[in-house]
């Protein structure tokens, strides 16, 4: 096992289609048109020297070590920009151009200081293989010229280094954070000798606009910028392909290790969802793995108020199942029930479903995607047949309007907006529907086309508002509503959004959007070629989440933008396998592949394969589990990975319901809030520590690599199967490629999915089965997976969460860049150098009002309670609306959001909560009690050795 | 949170369905209504608005109420023939 090395081809692919014939170096090669010399020669396996040329950058053609001679031309042109000809004859080296790129790399070293002993890219560094691949060994300038040897290091970022001394000035890493993630914060200042590189206006890294991604850290060809944990430790020496385990993105990563520690993550070029590219939580925020808080060990206490006592698994587990066989005895069979973890795989999410099923024998198991994308299960079922988004990421290069609502990819899904920024800078147009003006609106050579800046809570209204004007005007694709659609349903949806009320003008005092803002919005995305929606927490987070997601499913068929490349849903989903727990069947109403637990035939060929008789009946809901309990009949809840009492909504029902129960057991890795409540706690393993895959945002399923052994000693799977053979359940899996090979005899979807498959062709996209063996990277290409696709009235009505005097703002939540839902993971690194605590953001208008500066204390109340965090004074909230995120527990942020939900699914409304901001002095006494109860119920009893 | 609460939410929350299907024919918004209760709804949830709705049902809104009379029946008529 050593390191994965992938070949650098120079430029980048072309994909022409007409082939060219050309002699390299005597060799006849073809290639498609368009692509480099230098690149038709690496393919034939010919690296021609380079240092400023890299397969992820657009040629450039400065460095002039890539220098060929053709037959037939002047001079030595450089190989990175000269695309091939038709009978091209090319040499790659002789005499003159060893001579040349000698001169230039003596160039390059007369100013270059000579430590690659004590280098921290000795072995890693393209300009000590250039040296030795163009046989330097002279510099005839020699060393005492006028040099950038003692420029200082930039050590302010906490994940890299900048040593300007190395530097080569090659520009790799600006084209990298111009072309790669889209952030343009480095330049190079100055010209001639006096050229260097400079984030910002010369500003240190940290303080500049970049945002840590570290593509210019993995474009740099020296040590110049350098990774610390490879200063720190050293070159790495062995590494496997894994999967990230952050966002729903699924960004494939080369976990580069020494020993069993992990020296970097590095983007891998041929990750499917990423090409190559990372944000500051993948590339750098994997140390919570090794942090001081991971617990290791099993414990147990017989109340909440008792100190965690550490025992062995044995008795972990013999605990735990007497206890749940205690309460199902006692109070009966559907008092107890689990919740899967969108972060763990989707092997270790269909055994803890399976053990709930066929273990408990009821179907009481749910998943975080209750409180998140649960009404785009039910909406992209109900209107296409199938419960997840339309097209692959690759689609948005396809993409000539994007309709981006209720999502903030910068931050939640950055490697994403990096592929869209890309197309955005290409020429495609850009309407985003939010109450916010996130990033997307207006970024470096970004300019949104149109900002649709709706109150908080009308989404449907502004959806339907855009319907109207698609339908009034005639600009509905009849070709492919007659095709394609249900000619009823559409009847009905066409004579209701064409009606007066849903006008732009009518509903302009609900939406608070200009009616010109959103009819020109709709002529758009309506005509404007291939017209992608893309959405997140923003419009699923609704009383009205639902239909909101309806009304986009309607204004994509109206529209024809489905079934083919470039266009579609394409709901940006949250979590690293949010996407797959629902596949593997965590909802209470479905089975794995989104079949209802009443349909016989299906519940059968479950029945068969477990050996158990399954429960017809639908189970509870996660709100429901917690209502039950307060009620009285529920009594026990196995959580895996997942942090009820701080992510959910109106924390004091949450904490009332995991109080009423008489054993809650968490399996996480750090005794997160919910273990507050806990009466076991079983110490989880990290995605680092374990076998399986996860599936993105686009369907996709993506191998999870165990790179070191469970600091706990199990991976999460194996921890459900202990505890299922303990209920008496038994199960014998040896790996979870056992696992997923049952998934796949039971679940259509993923019937031609295995281990082999996903070893041979890195990652496919569900549906995976006869009719499609690599899997469907577009859905619904000739007609809907449930035959026609189906429109549904979508009719705007208010949440009964009102502003008021009592209340006058709307709180609106979100996430940022640097961190992740609850930071369970991301707090734990060295990301909380962007964000140390949560912040109100407030406007200007609403903060002078209330006397607010920036930075003060101030208190947020709202029906359901009231915390206390710091004002940061922005101009991104509309007056009238804040903003605050829910990343650090303390913050409190969800005892202020209220138990409003879904009609549908029960998701809760965090994006609309009414509340009032006033001044304060510091914490309330909720959260300083909430702090003294973290100290307390948090004590842990070590056990004499 | 109370019994009486507890109750008062599930009745909220059958409403929000009847308003979402406010849209169509009386008989068929109940039968969509009734489904969705039918489909996703725990028993023990389903029992709680059934007795709620044999009770008076207050509050409930009227295709609500049928929905929930619906569910009732189709209950007891699989009791009566398991």
């Amino acid at each position: 096992m050593g390191l994965i090395h992938e070949i650098d081809f120079g430029t980048k692919a072309v994909s022409a289609e007409n082939l060219v014939s050309l002699t390299i170096d005597g060799e006849i090669v073809r290639v498609p048109e368009g692509t480099s010399v230098m690149r038709a020669a690496m393919m034939m396996g010919t690296q021609i020297p380079k240092l400023c040329a890299t397969d992820m950058l657009d040629s450039f053609g400065s460095c002039r070590l890539c220098l060929v001679e053709i037959e037939g031309r002047a001079g030595t042109p450089a190989s990175c920009t000269t695309p091939v000809a038709e009978g091209m004859v090319v040499h790659t080296q002789n005499e003159r151009l060893g001579k040349l790129r000698r001169g230039v790399m003596e160039l390059y070293i007369s100013d270059h200081p000579l430590d690659c002993l004590t280098c921290s890219a000795n072995g890693d560094c393209e300009l000590q293989d250039m040296a030795g691949a163009v046989g330097l060994r002279d510099v005839r300038y020699g060393y005492d010229g006028e040099n950038h040897l003692a420029q200082a290091k930039d050590v302010s970022n906490p994940y890299f280094q900048f040593d300007p001394s190395k530097c080569i000035v090659c520009s790799r890493c600006v084209r990298a954070c111009e072309e790669v993630q889209g952030t343009f914060a480095l330049t190079i200042a100055g010209r001639g000798f006096d050229a260097k590189v400079s984030p910002g206006m010369e500003e240190k890294f940290f303080d500049s606009e970049c945002v840590s991604c570290g593509a210019c850290v993995q474009a740099c060809p020296t040590a110049t910028l350098m990774e610390s944990s490879v200063v720190e430790i050293g070159q790495p020496e062995h590494s496997k392909v894994t999967t990230c385990a952050y966002c729903g993105v699924g960004c494939s990563f080369k976990a580069e290790m020494r020993g069993d520690q992990v020296v970097r993550m590095v983007p891998f070029k041929d990750g499917k969802a990423n090409h190559g590219h990372s944000c500051v939580k993948g590339r750098f925020a994997w140390g919570y793995a090794t942090h001081q808080d991971r617990i290791t060990k099993p414990m147990i206490r017989a109340a909440i108020t008792d100190p965690w006592r550490e025992v062995s698994w044995d008795e972990a587990i013999a605990h735990t199942a007497a206890e749940f066989k205690r309460i199902q005895s006692q109070y009966g069979r559907n008092a107890v029930g689990g919740i899967t973890s969108s972060r763990c795989t989707n092997e270790e999410t269909y055994l803890v479903q399976k053990l709930i099923r066929a273990g408990f024998g009821n179907n009481n198991v749910d998943t975080c995607a209750r409180v998140c994308h649960s009404p785009t299960g039910y909406g992209l079922s109900a209107a296409f047949g199938t419960s997840a988004g339309t097209q692959d990421f690759d689609s948005v290069e396809h993409a000539d309007v994007m309709l981006l609502i209720g999502a903030n990819p910068t931050d939640g899904h950055p490697v994403f907006a990096s592929r869209m920024k890309k197309r955005l800078r290409d020429g495609a147009k850009l309407i985003v529907i939010d109450p916010r003006r996130i990033d997307l609106v207006r970024t470096p050579h970004i300019h949104a086309s149109l900002h649709l800046p709706t109150r908080p809570g009308t989404n449907v209204a502004i959806l339907t508002a855009l319907a109207h004007v698609i339908v009034t005007e005639n600009l509905v694709d009849t070709d492919f509503v007659r095709a394609r659609c249900d000619g009823d349903s559409f009847g009905q949806w066409q004579d209701y959004v064409g009606q007066a009320q849903n006008s732009p003008e009518a509903l302009e005092n609900v939406t608070g959007v200009a009616p010109h803002l959103v009819r020109e919005a709709a002529r758009l995305y309506a005509t404007g070629g291939n017209g992608a929606i893309y959405y997140g927490l923003g419009i699923t987070e609704h009383s009205q989440g639902t239909t909101a997601v309806l009304a986009l499913a309607n204004l994509a068929m109206a529209t024809g933008n489905l079934g083919r490349v470039g266009v579609g849903v394409n709901p940006l989903r949250g979590q690293n396998n949010v996407q797959g727990s629902c596949d593997m069947g965590s909802f209470p109403h479905e089975l794995p592949g989104y079949r209802h637990i009443s349909l016989t035939d299906v519940r059968e060929s479950f029945e068969q394969a477990w050996g158990v008789t399954l429960e017809s009946e639908p189970g509870l809901r996660i709100p429901n589990m917690l209502d039950a309990a307060i009620d009285g009949t529920f009594k026990g809840l196995y959580i895996q990975g997942e942090d009820i009492a701080q992510s959910d909504p109106d924390i004091k029902h949450i904490t009332a319901g995991l109080s009423a129960m008489e054993c809650v057991v968490v399996q996480d890795l750090f005794l997160n809030e919910t273990a507050q409540f806990a009466h076991v706690f079983l110490p989880g393993s990290t995605f680092l520590e374990k076998n399986g895959t996860f599936t993105n945002a686009e369907r996709r399923i993506q191998r999870v690599r165990k790179v070191m052994a469970p600091k706990n000693g199990y991976e999460d799977w194996q921890i459900t199967q202990l505890l299922a053979n303990a209920l008496g359940y038994p199960m014998s899996y040896r790996h979870p490629s056992d696992i997923m090979d049952e998934i796949a005899a039971l679940t259509p979807s993923f019937a031609g999915v295995s281990y082999d498959l996903l070893e041979r062709e890195g990652s496919v996209q569900w549906p995976c089965n006869e009719a499609a063996p690599l899997g469907t990277p577009v859905m619904h290409m000739e007609h809907f997976v449930r035959g026609e696709g189906r429109f549904f009235v979508t009719e705007y009505v208010p949440t009964d969460e009102k502003v008021g005097p009592r209340f006058p703002l709307l709180l609106t939540t979100g996430r940022i860049l640097s961190q992740y839902n609850v930071g369970a993971q991301t707090r734990r690194t060295e990301n909380t150098a962007w964000h140390q605590e949560d912040l109100l953001e407030i406007h200007p208008f609403d903060a002078e009002q209330r006397g607010v500066i920036d930075g003060a204390w101030v208190k947020i109340a709202s029906r359901a309670g009231e915390t206390s965090l710091r004002a940061k004074i922005t101009e991104r909230v509309a007056p009238g609306v804040v903003y605050t995120t829910f990343h650090h527990p303390m913050t409190m942020a969800n005892i202020v959001t209220t138990d409003y939900s879904d009609w549908a699914t029960n998701c809760p409304e965090y994006k609309v909560t009414a509340v009032q901001v006033s001044l304060s002095n510091g914490p309330t006494d909720a959260q300083i009690a909430y702090a003294t109860l973290g100290r307390t119920t948090r004590q842990i009893e070590i056990a004499a050795e | 949170m109370s019994h009486e609460q507890q109750t008062q939410k599930l009745v909220y929350m059958a409403n929000q369905i009847a308003i979402f299907f406010a849209s169509r024919p009386e008989q068929e918004a109940i039968g969509e209504i009734a489904n969705h209760l039918r489909k996703f709804w725990e028993p023990r949830m389903r029992e709680k608005i059934i007795d709620f709705a044999a009770h008076g049902g207050a509050g409930l809104m009227p295709r609500a109420e049928e929905a929930v009379k619906m569910l009732s029946q189709s209950t007891t008529s699989q009791s009566t023939t398991s």
